[in-house]
This record gives structure tokens, C-alpha cells and sequence, in this order.
């Protein structure tokens, strides 16, 4: 009795040419159900990386922005002495209000420490430690930070606590009788200038390549 | 009273049985009583969801399952008091490095139970905090992370992780001294790590400096990117306790099968 589902007409496709192996016809180096899929993920694959990598591109830009160099006068070079510091307040990133804002401790050059008179040395208030704002004590002539006990000398250089390297300091220059402020840099325990680092990170020697410089940094002086 | 038979829309009628008179059984309400159960069935005809939800609801759970097996729950529940509070924190608050604070000063002494709410998400994180590492520490001393469930141990560590840059993201979001301070300290710490510690920090800042970016950079990880990544992998997490079961507490000692035996060893 014949099933009336049954559309072969008692043809069992054996008389058909039979591929071989099952699924390649003649010539053929892959069957069309394998190529289909391989095109099908490539094709998705495709459409991923147009949306994924232009997205991890926007939020990676900023790493490699070149920093514009602002430079803002804080003062007549009457207002500093060379035997204590002037606390200054400029912005370093433009902007965002006060935000922005920081302050640096400015003195003039002492031949004392072998600087020129006519130079102005600007100290951040940022912690070599982990970036607290220090504070300058004129009696002890140190530098203070209040978070962790870190206690700097008059150059800014490390006398205990737990910060990493002396502390990072400002390029100056003078402008029709005006201290202006510039870049920052970092220094090395010998007050060399190097690129400026963040703080916590050590500089000198092979510190400097263990913390790379960023490409988003201002160049060392 | 009879509602006449042409005002039954089709769908609401009952099959006529024998021995009631008229449709519906001769009780008008009928439709309506039946409302709740025809609206259940509907959807499970077309969804299978009561079958899945019998299959989660109505496990079998080991003998001496005890109070310290609703610690994961109460961190989920957690989270989502978190994720309520937040979303509606998000209607007031304006992630500007000028208008933060602002926006937290006036949604927490203007807008009505704004204080409230504020509080709850406040609080909240730190409950959740408190609850996502005792729920560790339940699974760590009674042995729940042994073989099969060392997967579901390592998406709970990352579930941990990311409730962690929850905090420190959502710890700068009032902009006042404190949090920014704390942030600047934070991001620092993470520069300390080597060859990528400063690139992960310019990352985290969006620069060399904190600055126009750091907020709303911090504000969209804080509110898109981890929720999503913690909702997801809470349902990695749920769906693997759900298929393996929970473990009975150490001091029951079930009795050694071939299937036990393994377990014990790894």
C-alpha cells in the first residue's frame, strides 16, 4: 500500500551520481554547507570589529594626545626670594573649573644650590608618594604630606617617609619681568630632570624604563 | 444575574457541560475567576516558562542546607537595590567637573527623599561589600568551590573585582574633596605597577592629568559598562548553581558512591 507522504515514486537516489566524500562534489575542496559557514562567520566577524575597534579606539585616544603647553604668569620676579617659597596658584588643566586648579611653591635660584639667580625654581605640591598635596613648613624648611608622613628637604628632595623620588617640579621662565610656570617634570633622587612620571612610580636608572614615559607627557626640559 | 450569551467574547467562553445550565456554568464570574489561571497558561504555552521556573524554584537542595545558604541571595538582592537606587540617582545627578557637586548638594537636601535615597545607595554598597566576601568566606569554608563547581568559584572572584570598580568608581562621583582625593590616591596606585601601571592610569584619568574626562569616564564605567558586565555574569553565575546544586554542609558526610569519589579526591 503506498504511503501517500512518500513523494519519491520508489526512486531511492541510489541511481543519483553519489558525491565523495559525502558532501563534496566533483572539483570541490570544501562542501558548500562548510563554505557557507566560514563566509557567514567572516562576515560577522567583519561587521564585530567595525563596531568594536573604532569604540576601543575612542576610549584609548586620550593615552597618546599630545599635551597642549600652557604656560600662566604668577608673579612679578620681586615677589620671590631665594630662602623660602611662595605658594602660587595656576591651572593646569583647562576646563574643569577648580577642578583644574593646583598650586606650586615657587622660589628664586640659589647659588647655594648651585642654581642661577636669575632662574626660578617651582615645586608641586603633588606627593611623590601617591599624590597627595604637600605642604610647605617654612620653620623646618621641608616639604610635608599629610596623608602618609612623607617629609621632603628644601629641594624637594626625599628625607623619610614613604615617597618614591624627590619632588616633581615646574619649568619657569620669566616674561617681560613675570615668573610664568610651565610644563611639569619629574627629577631623579640626583634632581636630573626626566619625563614627568606619576607619582609612586621610581625614576632613574632602570626605573625609567620599568615605568615607561607616556606619550600624553610633556618632554623633559 | 445572566450575562446574555452574545456579550462573551469567544475566548471567555467555558465548554458546556453536562448537568450545568448555559454557558460559563451558569456562573457569571466564571470568566474572570478563571482570568488569572487562563492568563498563566497563555504565556507558558507560549514560553515553557513554568517548566523552567518549576525546575529552579522547586530543586532539591541537600539535607542540612542551613541560614548561611542565603548569603548569595541577600548580595543579589543587594545588587539590586543598587542597580534601583542607581538609576534613579542618574535623574539628578550631572557628571560635569563643574556642576557635580552641585547636582549632589541639591539632590540630597532639595529633591524630596532624595536624602533617602542617596543614603540607600550610600549604605547599600557597603552592605553589599560586606555580604559579597561573607558569602565567600561560606563557600571557601564549607568546600563549595571543589570539583564541579571551580568554574562558579572564578566568575564569583570576578563578580568580586568588579563590585570593588564599582566602589572606587562610584566613590568619585559626589565630586567633593574627599572623593577626589581618594581617586587621585587610587588611580596613583594602580600607576605603581609596572610597564602598564601608567598607561593604565592615563586610561583610567582619560590623560596625563585628571581632568575634563576623568568624571564622565569614571561615571559611564561606574553606571554602564560593569553593571552590565556584573548582570550578565550574575545569570553565568545563578545558571551554574541551578544545573550543579548546592553543596551539603562539611559535618554531613554523605555516603560514598562512585559519583562521590571523584569529588572527594580533586
Amino acid at each position: 500500500m503506498a504511503d501517500a507522504a512518500d513523494k519519491t515514486n520508489g526512486r531511492t537516489g541510489e541511481e543519483l551520481p553519489q558525491p565523495d566524500p559525502a558532501g563534496y562534489f566533483e572539483g570541490e575542496s570544501m562542501s558548500r554547507r562548510r563554505a557557507l559557514t566560514v563566509a557567514g562567520q567572516a562576515v560577522g566577524g567583519i561587521a564585530g570589529a567595525i563596531i568594536v575597534l573604532p569604540a576601543v579606539g575612542f576610549a584609548l585616544a586620550p593615552i597618546f594626545k599630545k599635551p597642549d603647553e600652557l604656560w600662566e604668569a604668577v608673579g612679578p620676579t620681586s615677589r620671590f626670594t631665594p630662602d623660602t617659597y611662595k605658594p602660587v596658584v595656576f591651572t593646569l588643566v583647562e576646563g574643569i573649573g577648580e577642578a583644574g586648579k593646583t598650586t606650586a611653591f615657587v622660589r628664586q635660584g640659589s647659588p647655594k644650590y648651585g642654581e642661577k639667580s636669575t632662574d626660578y625654581v617651582a615645586i608641586t605640591t603633588r606627593c611623590a608618594h601617591l599624590g597627595c598635596p604637600v605642604n610647605f613648613v617654612a620653620a623646618a624648611k621641608s616639604f610635608v604630606c599629610p596623608c602618609h608622613g612623607g617629609v621632603y628637604d628644601f629641594e624637594g628632595k626625599v628625607l623619610g617617609g614613604p615617597p618614591v623620588r624627590p619632588l616633581d617640579r615646574f619649568q619657569t621662565r620669566v616674561v617681560k619681568g613675570q615668573v610664568q610656570i610651565g610644563p611639569r617634570y619629574s627629577v631623579t633622587s640626583q634632581l636630573e630632570p626626566v619625563r614627568y612620571r606619576d607619582p609612586g612610580e621610581y625614576t632613574g636608572g632602570i626605573w625609567n624604563y620599568i615605568y615607561p614615559p607616556r606619550p600624553d607627557t610633556p618632554p623633559a626640559p | 444575574m445572566k450575562i446574555p450569551d452574545v456579550l462573551i467574547p469567544p475566548p471567555l467562553k467555558k465548554p458546556h457541560r453536562p448537568g450545568q445550565e448555559g454557558p460559563n456554568g451558569g456562573d457569571p464570574l466564571g470568566p474572570v475567576k478563571e482570568a488569572p489561571a487562563d492568563l498563566v497558561g497563555w504565556l507558558d504555552e507560549r514560553t515553557g516558562g513554568a517548566s523552567f521556573l518549576t525546575g529552579m524554584l522547586y530543586r532539591k537542595v541537600p539535607k542540612g542546607t542551613n541560614w548561611f545558604y542565603t548569603l548569595g541571595s541577600a548580595t543579589l538582592f543587594a545588587f539590586v537595590v543598587q542597580a534601583t537606587t542607581g538609576v534613579f540617582l542618574a535623574m539628578y545627578y550631572d557628571p560635569s567637573p563643574t556642576q557635580a557637586y552641585a547636582s549632589v548638594t541639591h539632590l540630597t537636601n532639595d529633591v524630596f527623599l532624595g536624602e533617602f535615597v542617596r543614603g540607600m545607595h550610600k549604605w547599600g554598597a557597603s552592605v553589599m561589600i560586606i555580604l559579597i566576601y561573607l558569602h565567600m568566606a561560606r563557600t571557601f569554608v564549607f568546600g563549595a568551590y571543589k570539583y564541579p563547581r571551580e568554574l562558579n568559584w572564578i566568575i564569583g572572584v570576578t563578580l568580586l573585582i568588579l563590585t570593588m570598580i564599582m566602589g572606587f568608581t562610584g566613590y568619585l562621583l559626589p565630586f567633593d574633596q574627599r572623593s577626589f582625593w581618594a581617586t587621585v590616591v587610587g588611580v596613583n596606585i594602580n600607576g605603581t605597577g609596572p610597564f602598564v601601571g601608567p598607561y593604565l592610569s592615563d586610561f583610567l584619568r582619560g590623560g596625563a592629568e585628571f581632568g575634563p574626562a576623568t568624571l564622565t569616564r569614571f561615571y559611564s564605567i561606574h553606571m554602564l559598562l560593569v553593571p552590565g558586565l556584573i548582570i550578565a555574569l550574575i545569570g553565568a553565575h545563578l545558571y551554574l548553581v541551578v544545573k550543579l546544586g548546592t553543596t551539603a554542609p562539611p559535618w554531613l558526610h554523605p555516603k560514598r558512591t562512585k559519583a562521590t569519589v571523584r569529588e572527594e579526591r580533586v
